[in-house]
């Protein structure tokens, strides 16, 4: 299978010539990607409970069938778009290490497959989000996709999701 | 046979736990000088039962060291010998090695070989330290495991065996150890019992031997030191059966049993006669271990056919009445029911034996009616053995259930109560079915606190004995009940509590009488509810704690301490991580070894740990936990936009605050008067930084909370209602936050947060004087 596979692409890869399914999604103009195995489900936004003196892009908890999940305003988070709330605002449930959290976006584009050739390192620049987190800048056709590791981001300290001890 | 016994070998590991504990507490409880004959029974049992499943699961090792004990125990219990503190000490010894070797089976530990090697000759020299001074009575010598008599007894026509008399030849001095020799000798042969022993006023010796052998090579054995013109041998007749028939748990009478631990080799061990099977069917008020003496011959016979053990065996109880079940009333042994043959006697008579494989297949009938008296002998109620995952499962389901049960109530508050009568009614039926299922739910985790308690004994014997100190240890309350995690958690928390007392809260013996008191000090453990928690204390009657040198050592290393601290605070600084370094534990009061740690682990149980002490007078430590980990009964109030839960075991009253009740220090208004106390206010939308709260305190409400002896007055929106919230972690996805214990789920199917009132009442205090 894998050697049909390389074989088919003609491409010798360092890692691993396996194409990794995305899931992307939109924040203002910009298209972001993660791994998709990391997303448990993808649902519309609810009434938060708001948890006092938490970061700003920390909207609150809701409870996702009996489960009680922060969720975390990307928007905010990475200062793109606008942060406003609708009925068409999509939230991006993940699973990360057994913890659930979710994430608003502005929208779900669609579900890629990238292989790893196409998967440029990102340049390191100035930005609101720390260049570390981001795997690399994904090339697809004219469409830019910034391909993050999601759960480096999430269980990072700069999102405050998890205790010190836990990390 | 194709039985795969380790699907029960996890049955065996409780049990034998159980048999353990119970072993060492009626240890811990006997008086040597006067046992109670009931304890001394019930020890033997203990170690009988472990002895049994042991065999029978194949451990041979924890086999090993019971069947000696129980040899020991079991003279004990005739009153052949008297119970002796080292008996007693040896035993406890014992029953930890036990518990070492269970945890190796389990891939716990390691075995520690050495350690039941040792435990194994110290009993044995115990019991042979019986033998040589009284033994006057029948004495049992059963056979070593590894001696070859193996063969296979029941194909003999049986019942051979000799009575030997004979005098002992050189010094009567040397009589009771050539016995012993010849006794050991003769084993090589079968079962030996003495049944009348050299004195000095009788000369002649009654040995009887259980032997297929001829009487030659016994007569050769004897000759070397036996007077030989005394020897009388003779083939044994059968009313010595009748006569020996003692029932089941003597070794002798029971030569079966020694059969059955070897046979367990073979893998018959499962339909073993002993009673340890017998006693756990009790327990658990299974049948399937129902087997009476003979069925295990049965199953010997028929070792192809697995099912023997559903068989119950009356036509076998009836004709083997007649001997031994006048011997099992008189011991009251009952429960172990099924009526033994004299096994000697046994392979003699297979006619019976065969009769009763048909009722293989109608198991059912039978059983329960044995299970019944059974449990009823062993004073247990009829229980059973559940994992916990299930019961946490069914917890949590009802947690739901109370959540969707909330969410229609909610839902059908706002429709017309005439119209919709029956709904409302049936609603209320169902809040009420909820809340029952619930409690009892809840009640299945909970678990009475003896549990813990039961451990001390053994803690405090060990350690006074190795400090040299009379320590009695007193229990109160062990029937509160607790749930089954707190038990698990608090023990080791409440083990270094004890020993602390132990080690530095109790006086010596010598310092005790100069101070005036009894020599022996007391601890106490007690254990009560109080306003929805648990409260557990330990409490000495020794020198209580020095504020002085807590308050130098503080200084020393550079707290913010000073003279006119509350002794409580003073006391809380023995729980600060750092103040409990070794070179404290030998001060005065050094008190305070990981403290901290225990301390935290209260915490993090959402316990709370006071200290009361005074110089002279002792030391109590109160540890205050919640009920249950899973659900409170909470108070719902609003700020703003926002809902919280109170917990309302910390609320002592609600009220709307006037104006004059208002008073301020230094131009702010921070202090509320209620009954003439004025109690510092915490405002829940300053704490949150909740916007849209209201401000003007003559339009809030204030919540008067109390927690850990401190109140404060919380300011809030408004009060919402009372309900039952299941306790959901915030942690699981989140992480802590400060002020808030929890979250739960609302009727509406939002998410509340639960305050954490201890938190925010020492923020009132903490706060204050920064204000101030």
């Amino acid at each position: 299978m894998l050697q049909s596979a390389q074989a088919a692409t003609g491409q010798e890869s360092e890692e691993s010539g396996f194409a990794q399914e995305l899931l992307t999604f939109t924040l203002g103009a910009e298209e972001y990607a993660i791994d998709i195995l990391k997303v448990q489900e993808i649902r519309g936004y609810d009434a938060v409970t708001t948890i006092a003196n938490a970061p700003s892009f920390i909207k609150g908890v809701i409870n996702l069938r009996g489960t009680i999940v922060p969720i975390v305003d990307l928007r905010i988070k990475f200062a793109v778009g606008v942060a406003e709330y609708t009925p068409f605002t999509v939230v991006i449930i993940l699973n990360i290490g057994g913890r659930v959290v979710g994430m608003v976006v502005d929208a779900v584009s669609d579900v890629i497959s990238l292989k790893p050739e196409q998967i440029r390192p990102a340049p390191d620049f100035a930005s609101s989000v720390d260049t570390a987190y981001i795997m690399g800048l994904g090339a697809l056709g004219e469409r830019m996709l910034i391909v993050v590791d999601i759960e480096r981001l999430m269980l990072s300290s700069e999102m405050a999701l998890v205790d010190e001890a836990v990390q | 046979m194709a039985i795969d016994m380790s699907q029960f070998y996890q049955v065996f590991f409780e049990e034998a736990a159980e048999h353990l504990a119970s072993m060492e507490a009626l240890l811990l409880a006997i008086d040597p000088g006067a046992p109670d004959p009931e304890e001394v029974n019930a020890l033997f049992r203990a170690a009988h039962s472990i002895k049994g499943s042991s065999g029978t699961f194949g451990f041979q090792d924890m086999m090993e060291v019971t069947h000696i004990l129980e040899t020991m125990l079991d003279r004990v219990r005739k009153g052949e010998a008297p119970l002796t503190d080292d008996m007693v000490d040896a035993s406890l010894v014992a029953g930890d090695v036990l518990k070492n070797l269970l945890a190796a089976h389990k891939g716990e530990e390691s075995a520690d070989r050495e350690a039941a090697e040792a435990i194994c000759h110290r009993l044995e020299a115990l019991c042979r330290a019986l033998d040589a001074p009284t033994a006057s009575a029948p004495v049992s010598v059963p056979v070593p495991p590894a001696t070859p008599v193996v063969a296979g007894r029941s194909d003999e026509p049986a019942g051979k065996g000799f009575d030997l008399h004979f005098v002992l030849a050189g010094p009567v001095a040397g009589w009771p150890a050539a016995l012993a020799n010849l006794v050991t000798e003769l084993q090589g042969f079968g079962l030996v019992e003495v049944v009348a022993e050299a004195g000095e006023a009788q000369r002649e010796c009654h040995l009887r031997i259980l032997s297929d052998s001829a009487d030659e090579p016994i007569r050769s054995v004897l000759d070397f030191v036996v007077d030989g013109a005394s020897l009388r041998i003779e083939p044994l007749a059968r009313k010595v059966d009748v006569e020996d028939a003692y029932g089941f748990f003597d070794d002798v009478g029971g030569g079966a049993v020694t059969d059955s631990w070897r046979s367990s080799d073979d893998a018959y061990g499962f339909f073993d006669p002993l009673p340890a099977p017998a006693a756990a069917a009790a327990d658990d008020a299974y049948g399937f271990f129902d087997e009476s003496e003979v069925a295990s011959l049965l199953a010997r016979q028929q070792a192809a056919e697995p099912y023997g053990f559903f068989t119950e065996l009356p036509s076998l109880e009836a004709s083997a009445t007649p001997p031994s079940a006048p011997v099992q009333e008189e011991t009251a042994y009952g429960f172990f029911e099924p009526v033994v043959p004299p096994p000697v006697e046994a392979p003699q008579s297979p006619s019976p034996v065969v009769v009763p494989v048909e009722p293989v297949v109608q198991p059912a009938a039978p059983a329960p009616k044995k299970v019944a008296p059974k449990a009823a002998g062993a004073g247990d109620s009829g229980s059973i053995r559940v994992s916990v995952e299930k019961v946490d499962q069914m917890i949590n389901l009802v947690g739901e259930l109370v959540i969707t049960q909330a969410m229609l109530t909610q839902a059908a508050s706002n429709v017309d109560p005439v119209l919709f009568e029956r709904l409302i009614n049936g609603l209320a039926q169902l809040e009420r079915n909820t809340r029952d299922l619930q409690e009892s739910v809840m009640s299945i985790r909970m678990m009475p606190i003896s549990v813990v308690f039961s451990r001390f004994p053994r803690v405090v014997r060990d350690l006074s004995q190795k400090l040299g100190k009379h320590v009695e240890l007193k229990t109160i309350g062990e029937t509160t009940e607790m749930d089954k995690s707190l038990v698990e958690r608090i023990t080791d928390p409440l083990t270094h509590l004890v020993r602390n007392s132990l080690d530095h809260g109790l006086e010596t013996p010598e310092k005790r009488r100069a101070a005036g008191k009894s020599e022996t000090g007391t601890i106490t453990l007690s254990a009560y509810h109080q306003s929805g928690n648990i409260v557990i204390e330990v409490g000495d009657d020794g020198a209580g704690l020095n504020r002085a040198r807590i308050l130098s050592k503080a200084r020393e290393r550079g707290m913010a301490v000073s003279d006119t601290m509350s002794d409580q605070d003073v006391w809380q600084l023995i729980m600060e991580p750092g103040f409990s370094t070794a070179d404290q534990v030998t001060e005065v009061s050094g008190r305070g070894v990981g403290m901290d740690v225990v301390k935290k682990n209260i915490s993090a149980m959402g316990g709370r740990i006071e200290l009361d002490s005074m110089s002279g007078v002792g030391t109590r430590i109160t540890v205050r936990l919640p009920l249950t980990l899973a659900i409170l009964d909470g108070m719902s109030v609003g700020v703003g936009p926002e809902t919280y839960i109170i917990p309302l075991g910390y609320v002592m009253e609600s009220m709307q605050p006037e104006r004059g009740m208002m008073k301020s220090v230094s131009g702010v208004e921070r202090l509320i008067q209620v009954r003439g106390e004025y109690l510092p206010v915490v405002c829940l939308h300053e704490v949150f930084r909740i916007q849209g709260a209201i401000t003007d305190w003559s339009r809030g409400i204030m919540v008067v909370l109390e927690a850990d002896g401190q109140s404060a007055a919380l300011f809030i929106d408004q009060l919402i209602g009372q309900h039952q919230v299941v306790i959901k972690s915030l942690e699981a996805n989140y992480r802590r936050v400060p002020g808030v214990a929890g979250a739960t789920i609302m009727g509406d199917g939002r998410v509340a947060l639960i305050l954490d009132v201890p938190m925010l009442v020492g923020m009132a205090r903490r706060v204050m004087p920064a204000a101030a």
